[in-house]
């Protein structure tokens, strides 16, 4: 019995329209990645990996080629059903920590929760995981901005596991935090890709990258070195 | 209730930038309570108008038909209108056509020189018959005439000439050799009756029917017939009836009834309203381009929030939702407190304006209150939803990179 790869990309393209020219960011890319892998996707600045994260994110689709993610073509999907497959399948984990200002740590974390279950989380859920990434009671009442950037992108984490996704995306998750933090963080990524995770990490530090299974490095649009 | 985290998120923006948020809310507060004193008072201003004009419209005039001199002709008298009268048998077919829709009454009327003290000056002069002054006329001070030599005047007669009960005046052209001169007492100061069709009363000097023959004779040659009706919807059966049984050969009276006047001057006091109302809705365009220069501000403010939301799994429509409830959040804010101030100012302006305030809690009057309400909060939801829009339709990879 073969499994369906988690994501799946076959000869995608993806042309950004300029007036000075088209510009073509991913060059007939074609990757599979397992589920339960760890991949790190690496490669310089303007390389395309932005443009491969926001594909296998389920934010941007594919000009050509097909895009499978859980083995869905998300080329045929309408804007609601890439929000949903977002709110489902991917749980982001990015630089900037991005928690909405608005709501507390906890309220951080609930919010997918309710967006999916259409009422708040009764299952104790969002106070389980927010104490396995080390935030206690007292912090999850704060707001972002009341947190140190390692307990924001612990809420993060928190947050993007809440509905159970099969895919973690970490658009460079230790960028703007300090080694020991960042030193931390990896070993929260890990221990989660123990627990049978598919962790997609896009980094260009390569201290970051070589925790991977695997690396996938991009240049100029293409794989370099699978 | 379902939690709605959608809701929150918008009461959440609106708290965190409350004194912006206060600040649009209160240009709907303005344009509420502007568009709803003026409807209110226009409201006011209408019914108290209609009422007043009410008293007046309820009279039919018959007059002799000065066109046919019909009139005249039947009474033998000569071809000028001036001549023209409608004579007892008349009177009696007016009476016995349009009885029993109102009160009948026949009116003698001449203008004439009077003097008071050593000032001359003309007036006009009704002679009533007795039974008919008792009920047509209310004495605010003294009584009625019960001699040739007594009368009554209407009040702004009576302060025009500095008249108070015993004053005398005298009737008649005293310099003219020919004209009867009758000196008379004033007995009774009347009530203000208000503009009228069938007898203004207030600024006149009425005698008796008998009084009145004496000095210009014609008994029975009424200038005019009054019918005050009972039900102001019978005027025109009323004119029917009275022209069958006169006109019916040939034009012997002119029916005149006011209702047409009335419909003239209570139009145009709805076209005033309508008009102060435009000017006053004028307020809350200024609001709404508040409220939209406010979305507009909250929508830039959190492009980079609108991409996570859409980036974690918000959709576009749920996004479109979090500004428009926060629009109507504003609008209902507003409107509410617009609501109860316009209550308390409207009260204020229709008494300055309309000088009362006995037809406010009436319906027509506070219908303005919601009416006004709802077009608040449909500016704000309007205003809102192009922001609105415009945050549901950003794209979720270039909200995310905005700072």
């Amino acid at each position: 019995m073969t499994t369906v790869p988690v994501i799946e990309l076959a000869d995608v393209s993806k042309i950004y329209p300029l007036p000075s020219g088209d510009v073509l960011a991913l060059d007939h890319l074609s990757i599979k990645i397992e589920r339960g892998e760890f991949v790190a996707i690496m490669g310089p600045s303007g390389s395309g990996k932005s443009t491969l994260l926001n594909q296998i994110g389920g934010l941007d689709v594919p000009t050509s080629g097909t895009l499978r993610i859980t083995g869905k073509n998300i080329r045929k999907m309408s804007d609601d059903k890439l929000t949903d497959l977002r709110l489902n399948a991917i749980g982001y984990i990015f630089q900037k920590f991005n928690l909405i200002p608005l709501l507390s740590a906890y309220e951080n974390v609930e919010y997918p929760y309710i967006l999916k279950h259409r009422c708040n989380d009764t299952t104790g859920r969002v106070s389980r995981l927010l104490a396995d990434v080390g935030i206690n009671k007292r912090l999850a009442k704060h707001k972002p901005a009341e947190l140190s950037g390692g307990q924001q992108q612990r809420v993060a984490i928190a947050r993007a596991l809440v509905n159970d996704p099969d895919i973690l995306l970490c658009d460079e998750p230790t960028g703007n935090l300090d080694t020991k933090t960042g030193g931390q963080i990896m070993e929260m990524l890990n221990g989660l890709h123990d627990q049978g995770r598919t962790v997609i990490i896009v980094t260009h530090d390569p201290s970051v990258g070589e925790q991977a299974e695997r690396i996938i490095r991009i240049r100029d649009g293409k794989v370099a070195d699978a | 209730m379902k939690n709605d985290i959608i809701l929150q998120l918008s009461v959440r923006s609106i708290r965190l930038n409350f004194l912006r948020s206060l600040l649009a809310a209160i240009g709907i507060v303005i344009g509420v309570v502007a568009i709803s004193s003026m409807g209110m008072m226009g409201a006011n201003m209408t019914m108290s108008v209609t009422e007043e004009l009410s008293a007046m419209a309820n009279v039919l005039v018959v007059k002799p038909d000065s066109g046919g001199g019909g009139g005249g002709m039947m009474g033998g008298g000569g071809s000028s209108s001036d001549d023209d009268y409608i004579d007892k048998d008349q009177f009696d077919d007016i009476e016995r056509a349009a009885g029993k829709y109102g009160n009948v009454y026949p009116l003698y009327q001449e203008s004439d020189t009077i003097t008071i003290g050593d000032d001359d000056r003309r007036a006009t002069i009704y002679g009533m018959r007795d039974e008919d002054m008792a009920t047509i006329l209310t004495v605010a001070n003294g009584s009625l005439p019960q001699t040739s030599s007594s009368v009554v005047v209407g009040p702004t007669f009576a302060e025009n000439n500095d008249l108070t009960i015993g004053s005398r005046i005298t009737i008649g052209d005293e310099d003219d050799e020919e004209a009867i001169i009758q000196k008379v007492r004033v007995v009774g100061i009347l009530e203000e009756k208000g503009m009228s069709m069938d007898l203004n009363s207030d600024n006149a000097i009425i005698m008796t029917e008998k009084a009145y023959n004496g000095l210009y004779g014609g008994e029975g040659e009424y200038d005019q017939v009054n019918v005050i009706l009972y039900d102001i919807n019978d005027a025109d059966t009323a004119t029917e009836a009275i022209e069958d049984k006169l006109n019916r050969k040939e034009d012997e009276v002119a029916v005149q009834d006011s209702s047409r006047m009335m419909e003239s001057i209570t139009s145009t006091v709805s076209t005033l309203t309508t008009f102060v109302m435009a000017i006053a809705g004028i307020s809350l365009l200024v609001a709404a381009t508040s409220i939209f220069n406010v979305m507009m501000m909250s929508v830039t403010e959190r492009i980079r929030e609108i991409g996570i939301l859409r980036s974690i799994g918000t959709r576009k429509s749920e996004v479109l939702r979090m500004f428009i409830y926060e629009a109507v959040i504003l609008g209902l804010v507003g409107a509410i407190i617009g609501a109860i101030m316009s209550v308390i100012l409207g009260w204020l302006v229709v008494l300055a304006m309309v000088g009362t305030t006995k037809y406010f809690f009436t319906y027509q009057s506070l219908i303005y209150v919601p009416v006004s309400m709802a077009i608040g909060i449909a500016i704000c939801v309007f205003s809102g939803v192009y922001p609105a829009w415009r945050a549901a339709n950003l794209d979720p990879i270039e909200a995310l990179r905005s700072d």
